[in-house]
């Protein structure tokens, strides 16, 4: 449990600097520096547990479908880890709240600030191969919106772009090596992962499996070629620079090495790949630094060129050069740390970071030269600083290469080579920024930074020179439980000393630091000499240049696909359904089985004939509308038959009912439409349409055709047997409606609720245009005959209403068709009495009878709830009505209410918005040109 | 009556699917009203056409058609109507504010 916490603490602390920032800037710093705290105070009791060998661990299954685990495990590398995010993060919550601005939000930063730190804390912890690849994909998303902090700036807006293309990228790469081991191994879990190194290696896809796991650590590490992004990043606020982009989240990728090191290291395939991307990275980066104006570029290049160095080491593969790598990742995180902060010091009180304008600084700010100094040295690896012990034993590394391998000479040369750029450009660091120059000419007048915000820096300046001095008091245990953690085990006996005598790797020191200072010398020369060609083929540039061109084709296609015709967009849609559709026929044939039908006799061969016909005729005569709306309803009619004929009288009242409201419906509207229609189509069109149509219809006949034939097996018996013993109705198709699918009915009559507001919506503040009125129009708004017929038609028509919703359950019928069958009574009066009439003596307005109709089904569901059954599980009993006889009364005739309601609302509303909009262009002087008759 | 059903499933299909692909809107909404039908009696028809009694329970009769696909159907129906009228209001509301009934929403370029 206090894993876990110590994982969620951070994700839940996001939660609270945007909650206090109105009570102040410090009280949001307070609480964000309280989260990393906390969890170390939680973290830290556990040292001793893990320092003897234990694995605290916590898990939870998340997915076990999948194998994935919420599994928060902690060994040596986990803690190390955890401690160094957590432990900067403080540092870096407090340098924070004096290097942003007034202006910077600064609860959203400690926000995501505190969103990174969770994500990182729970790469570190995770126990769960998967559960390390969410964390992972986190961290770089918390990274995009960090580095984009200032979202004013295009270059932090371009620098996020990068940073997020390139670590996703790697993210996905990642992901998929991920799987992969999951599938040779069989398991996601961290423990049997770590112990299945042997099988991992021998697979015939470890080749594939490390070049993905190594995409995702190098572009997350910034190893040369995906190194870009990094100095791009550094366009996020300083406290970012330093705790995401050299601290902790690049040590993201390394931290990975380690991790799967068991499992992918010791391979020739593992050398090549790994040693040859940190050697490069070492020297581009180190070397590239030394020509940065910008402080935080110099900082940038270096951090490239030290996680190179991180890199190489455990490629070498040995647990040495693993004691080795992992302590330089810890005093890396400590001088480069303390380094950006200084160099966000400068550049807050100054007001510019290039070093050409930068001069003297040692006479107004020598407190931050001191703290400089000592990092820089660090840096550089000068003798009684951190660095130049984990120097030291990368230098005794690069030179215990096992003969056998070719060009070994390159690896310590390159190394010392490394040295003298390094101990270069720190030199460079140093000097412009301090002792050059009358320390005039910047853009603000300098002093001294507030003192809380030396303080971060004033720590991890003494961590470096306490471990330069006295490295086995202070992080030989440590070192020793993450060693062998990621080892697996075994780990060579730690010498640390400040002093190891005359040797091999004192002297390659010694040539790096009198190397640097020479060359420091000369750098003016080579700066000059310089050129910008460097800059032309820069992977940057590249990446910039692909980006763009997928950009470019992205909106090219976009524009060929997109055009804004809806008729075309009907048309792919159409020709992706055909194809979908036939796709499954050419790979699995066409095979019909021996089922037989019922056969056909005339009438039913009569109906086939109408049907047909009038669906042509339809399309014959599309340009005469009122034709063509005949004679598809003519096809409807048929269709109603249809239903009869097979059984479903359910569906024939419903789709005859429906029939008569779609065909007043359309009326109403082909009042608004033109009448005949304008210029048709081309005739290559009309035979390109045509095609595709006959190719529809018969790919449906055939599937339809095929069915028929093949044997028949369906679920429905369940209905059957179960309609009147639980749902206590004998007409299936309404139990299934009202009960066993009844969430289905629900959602229906709150679409059919919602189409009819849409439509009354969509027809609000429309006026009809009068002019070249379609009809001849009646003048007799209310016809006698009509309006004599329909006023005593009404109580007849609610009654045979109520008879069907009555007997719906157990008998055809039901709440919808009851429903529709008194809209179409009440229509009735709309058109022969007029709309004002009718709605004034009904008193009802549609809309909150639709609302009332859904609560009332949703209120029938909770209720039988209540009853401790589950949602819409309905209950029934049988009452004797006086003259009716004895009535099951099922709480579906609740239900059923509820939809009989909603849907009367609906339909009702829907056609008289309709009306309202012809009779008001009709005769507008009698009641208000409103289209919504139910507004007053 | 296998090969009726289905060849008059193809022909509202094939209407329907010619008429969607027209450029105005009235004639569009008779594609969809004719797709329709021709769907209802595909997804009714799943149910086999074996012959058979509705499906209410009656003492001693056991022939009961498929209910499922008749409830699915019914659904369906009264869906397919707030659709339509849906529909038709849009297309109502194009033509009164664009001045046209062209489903682009704008007359082609002569």
């Amino acid at each position: 449990m206090t894993l876990l916490l110590i994982v969620l603490l951070p994700f839940l602390g996001a939660l609270i600097p945007p909650l206090l920032i109105r009570r102040g800037r410090t009280v949001a710093a307070l609480a964000a520096g309280a989260v990393p705290v906390a969890a170390l105070a939680l973290l830290i009791p556990l040292w001793p547990t893990v320092r003897d060998g234990g694995v605290p661990r916590w898990r939870i299954p998340w997915l076990p479908q999948i194998g994935l685990e919420f599994d928060i495990r902690l060994d040596g590398l986990a803690f190390l880890f955890a401690a160094l995010v957590l432990g900067i993060g403080v540092l870096i919550v407090v340098y924070a709240r004096y290097y942003l601005s007034e202006r910077d939000p600064m609860g959203r930063f400690y926000a995501l600030l505190l969103l990174f730190m969770g994500a990182m804390t729970g790469l570190a912890l995770s126990g769960n191969l998967l559960l390390s690849a969410i964390f992972w994909e986190l961290t770089s998303l918390s990274s995009f919106l960090l580095i984009g902090y200032w979202t004013h700036r295009a270059d932090a807006r371009d620098g996020a772009r990068t940073a997020l293309a390139v670590t996703g990228l790697g993210g996905l790469a990642l992901l998929g090596g991920v799987l992969l081991i999951g599938r040779i191994v069989g398991s996601f879990d961290l423990d049997v992962v770590l112990a299945s190194g042997a099988l991992v290696k021998a697979d015939p896809l470890y080749p594939v499996v490390l070049t993905l796991v190594l995409l995702g650590a190098f572009t997350k590490s910034a190893q040369v070629p995906f190194h870009f992004w990094l100095p791009g990043a550094m366009a996020a606020p300083t406290p970012v620079s330093a705790y995401l982009h050299s601290a902790t989240m690049v040590k993201a990728g390394v931290f990975l090495l380690a991790r799967l090191f068991p499992v992918l290291a010791g391979t020739d395939l593992w050398f090549t790949l790994v040693v040859g991307a940190g050697l490069l990275t070492l020297i581009v980066g180190a070397y590239s630094a030394m020509f940065q104006n910008d402080l935080k570029g110099l900082l940038a290049y270096s951090t490239i060129s030290h996680l190179g160095l991180i890199t190489l080491l455990f490629g070498f593969g040995t647990a040495e050069a693993a004691v080795a790598a992992l302590f330089h990742l810890i005093n890396h995180a400590t001088f480069k740390a303390s380094l950006f902060m200084a160099a966000g010091i400068i550049d807050h009180e100054t007001g510019t970071r290039d070093m050409r304008t930068l001069n003297g600084l040692w006479r107004t700010m020598p407190y931050t030269g001191v703290l400089a100094v000592i990092a820089a040295s660090a840096m550089a690896g000068v003798p009684l600083f951190n660095g130049f012990l984990s120097k030291e034993m990368f230098f005794a590394e690069t030179l215990a290469v096992p003969p056998g391998v070719a060009w070994r000479w390159v690896i310590p040369a390159a190394a010392t080579l490394y040295g003298v750029f390094s101990v270069t450009y720190s030199i460079r660091f140093v000097y412009e920024v301090f002792f050059s120059g009358p320390g005039t000419g910047m853009p603000k007048e300098p002093h001294e930074a507030p003192r809380w915000m030396r303080i971060p820096v004033e720590v991890l300046a003494v961590l470096a020179i306490l471990v330069g001095i006295f490295p086995n008091l202070i992080v030989r245990p440590l070192l020793t439980a993450s060693a062998a953690a990621t080892t697996g085990g075994v780990i060579p006996p730690i010498e640390l000393h400040v002093w190891h005598g005359f040797n091999l790797p004192l002297l390659m020191t010694v040539i790096a630091l009198v190397g640097g200072f020479f060359l420091f010398r000369r750098l003016n020369v080579l700066l000059s000499v310089r050129g910008g060609y460097v800059r032309s083929v820069s992977a940057k540039g590249l990446f910039d240049d692909g980006l763009f061109a997928v950009l470019r084709m992205a909106r090219r296609l976009t524009r060929t696909l997109e055009t804004g015709s809806l008729q075309r967009y009907v048309l792919y849609f159409v020709l992706a359904a055909i194809v979908l559709a036939v796709a499954p026929v050419v790979r699995h044939g066409w095979p019909l089985g021996a089922e037989t039908s019922v056969p056909a006799d005339g009438p039913l061969i009569a109906g086939w004939g109408v049907l047909v016909a009038c669906a042509i005729g339809t399309v014959v005569w599309r340009r005469q509308r009122l034709v063509a709306l005949i004679v598809i309803s003519g096809a409807g009619v048929m269709v109603t038959l249809a239903f009869a004929r097979i059984g479903a009288p359910d569906l024939a009242l419903t789709q005859l009912l429906v029939e008569v409201v779609t065909t007043m419906l359309l009326l109403l509207a082909l009042h608004h439409l033109p009448q005949e229609a304008a210029a048709g189509s081309s005739r290559g069109r009309l035979v390109r349409d045509g095609a595709i149509a006959l190719t529809a219809g018969a790919g449906m006949a055939a599937i339809t055709w095929a069915v028929l034939t093949r044997p028949f097996s369906s679920i429905s018996t369940y209905f059957l047997e179960n309609a009147k013993t639980q749902g206590g109705g004998t007409n299936v198709v309404n139990v299934i409606l009202v009960d066993f699918r009844g969430f289905d009915t629900l959602g229906e009559i709150a679409v059919i609720g919602i189409a009819a507001l849409g439509v009354t919506m969509m027809l609000d503040g429309l006026h009809a245009d009068p002019r070249g009125r379609p009809f001849l129009m009646s003048r007799d708004r209310t016809p006698l005959i009509l309006t004599s017929i329909a006023r005593p038609l009404l109580p007849f028509a609610l009654m045979m209403s109520v008879y069907i919703f009555l007997r719906g359950h157990n008998m055809p019928g039901g709440g919808f068709i009851a429903a529709i069958l008194t809209s179409i009574a009440i229509m009735l009066q709309f058109m022969a009495n007029g709309i004002p009439w009718t709605a004034a003596r009904l008193r009802v307005r549609p809309q909150p009878v639709i609302a009332w109709g859904v609560l009332i089904a949703v209120a029938t569901g909770v209720a039988s709830m209540l009853y401790g059954s589950t949602f819409l599980d309905l209950a029934f009993t049988y009452v004797d009505f006086p003259l009716i006889g004895e009535v099951e009364l099922a709480t579906a005739l609740f239900f059923d209410l509820g939809v009989y309601l909603t849907v009367v609302a609906a339909v009702i509303l829907m056609l008289t918005a309709l009306g309202a909009l012809s009779s008001d262009a009709a005769a507008p002087d009698d009641y208000a040109s409103e289209g919504d008759p139910w507004r007053s | 009556m296998a090969f009726l059903m289905a060849s008059a499933i193809g022909v509202l299909v094939a209407a329907g699917i010619f008429l969607l692909l027209r450029a105005r809107t009235f004639p569009v909404i008779l594609g969809l009203s004719l797709l329709s039908y021709g769907v209802n009696l595909f997804l009714v028809t799943m149910g086999r056409l074996r012959g058979g009694s509705a499906p209410i329970l009656v003492a001693g009769v056991t022939d009961q058609v498929d209910p499922l696909p008749q409830a699915l159907v019914l659904t369906a129906i009264v869906i397919g109507f707030g659709m339509t009228a849906f529909l038709v209001v849009l297309a109502l509301r194009a033509r009164l504010t664009l001045g046209n009934d062209h489903v682009d929403g704008e007359e082609p370029d002569a």
